[in-house]
């Protein structure tokens, strides 16, 4: 058997430049009016602000970046929207929806 | 800006949590493609009485119950059997499926699987491979499934789905003739690339009930491999997503079946009957509609066998005045009548049920037994032989 390395954790930082891998699927479910997350037996369902957060992961930008964007466009402190960008990225990172 | 969250639903037959923000709408479609399957596993979910290759629906048939399904408002679909590369037309149904807006997850033995066939199922839009294994040491694994050679066909598929770059889970139902091997089943997962384990200690229904004596682990047993979830979970944290289904014989309270009745799940027969349950037909006084003569969602919606134990109208004490009845709704149906004689009584599987006690000893003394008998195959008519002898 092909060996596939040995699997480590993505832990998330400000450097971190994440992208949804191809079978997970950011979705506007239009019947229920809401996005969701669908994954493998799972279906996420983030709120608006982490839905932004998604669509700014694009494989280009930094995390640092995607909050310096937030913190902008919200007026608020740039540390705390990074630490609770980052908390909410690596959630969805643990559970398999993220990759560097 | 607000603290950012992001709600969790699983959608498995058997992990269902139930998303409530849609409860007039399933969020999952278990298609049972065909009842054929070649491994003949004791505990296999499908009923007793399999439905036979002549009566399965056609290929028309299942891309428009996709469709159906698409417009629904359902978000994944699970094609599965018996064994459901066993149907020529995968290809035609996992199409649609995609087309349709549906998220596809195939639940395989993996045996029938050629790479091709696999990377054709890929580009055709195929989301997700659910593969199951018996065991990790090959001799028990060909035992259990009376089937031989099946651990290299497995190695094989677990490779080919990584190398195509797919999700892989790795689907381990769990009983007193493997559960030694938990800790190497889990290596075993991180190994073959799985970004998924499902530990699925056995649901005695069907096949499974038959063979209760032969594959129910003592409580000591359960509680371990409780234990060794737990530490695997933390210490493969974002490596190993780890799904644990406990054997209710030993909870103390029900699991909510199916996420509750006609709630969230939906299932289609190979030959079209529509049930809120897998083992739905088990239960009398159930009218079962068929996708070839009326629409999924009218079925959903009005059908008289989602209507009967949908909700808690149903109920009777303790779960009517119980306030977790919204959280399990009573447990499993199909439990409460294999083992009460009525469908609408507590599943004796919560501790609140006047049975709970009585059952559970039985229970306990089976997993005890040193005479283990002999397994009673899936096969079709292996129950009415067994029933005979």
């Amino acid at each position: 058997m092909s060996e596939p390395g040995t699997p480590t954790r993505l832990i998330v930082s400000a450097d971190s430049i994440l992208r949804l891998p191809r079978h997970i699927k950011l979705r506007h479910d239009a019947g229920r009016g809401r996005w969701i997350i669908l994954a493998p037996e799972r279906v996420f369902e983030p709120d608006e602000t982490s839905v932004e957060v998604l669509k700014l992961c694009d494989g280009e930008r930094t995390v640092g970046a995607i909050s310096t964007l937030l913190a902008e466009q919200y007026q608020a402190p740039v540390d705390v929207i990074t630490a609770d960008v980052i908390e909410m990225l690596q959630d969805l990172a643990d559970k398999g929806v993220l990759k560097s | 800006m607000s603290e950012s969250t992001v709600k969790e639903t699983k959608t498995g037959e058997f992990v269902a949590e139930v998303d409530t923000s849609c409860a007039r709408a399933p969020v999952g479609l278990l298609a049972e493609l065909t009842h054929r399957c070649p491994l003949q596993c004791p505990y296999c979910s499908n009923p007793v009485d399999l439905e036979r290759a002549n009566t399965e629906l056609s290929t028309e048939d299942w891309k428009r119950v996709m469709r159906e399904a698409g417009q629904l408002g359902i978000l994944q679909i699970h094609l599965s059997g018996g064994e459901p590369t066993a149907r020529r037309d995968l290809e035609d149904i996992v199409e649609e499926a995609a087309r349709s807006g549906l998220y596809t997850n195939l639940i395989t033995a993996g045996v029938l699987l050629k790479r091709e066939r696999l990377e054709k199922l890929r580009d055709l839009g195929l989301d997700h491979v659910q593969l199951s294994i018996q065991d990790v040491d090959p001799e028990n694994a060909d035992r259990i499934a009376a089937y031989k050679g099946g651990m290299d066909k497995k190695n094989d598929v677990a490779r080919w789905v990584k190398e195509l770059d797919m999700p892989l889970t790795i689907n381990a139902p769990l009983h007193r003739q493997n559960i030694d091997n938990l800790p190497a089943i889990i290596d075993y997962s991180v190994k073959v690339g799985a970004g998924r384990l499902e530990v699925a200690h056995i649901q005695y229904y069907a096949w499974a009930l038959k063979n209760r004596a032969a594959l129910m682990p003592t409580r000591e047993a359960f509680m371990k491999t409780a234990e060794i979830v737990n530490e695997a979970k933390e210490r493969l944290k974002g490596i190993l997503v780890i799904d644990f289904v406990v054997p209710d014989y030993y909870a103390k309270y029900p699991k909510p079946c199916m996420g509750g009745w006609g709630r969230g799940i939906i299932n289609v027969t190979p030959s079209g009957k529509v049930l809120p349950c897998h083992a739905a037909e088990s239960l009398p006084g159930l009218e079962f509609d068929n996708v070839r003569d009326r629409a999924l969602a009218d079925i959903w919606l009005n059908g008289q066998a989602f209507e009967k134990y949908r909700g808690t109208d149903w109920m009777k004490e303790p779960c009517r005045s119980c306030p977790r009845k919204e959280i399990d709704f009573g447990g499993c149906r199909c439990q409460a009548f294999a083992l009460t004689g009525d469908a609408a009584n507590t599943d004796p599987a919560c501790s609140l049920s006047p049975l709970h006690e009585e059952w559970a000893a039985k229970a306990t003394e089976e997993s005890h037994t040193t005479d283990i008998p002999e397994f009673i195959y899936r096969r079709m008519g292996a129950a009415a032989t067994a029933a005979t002898e």
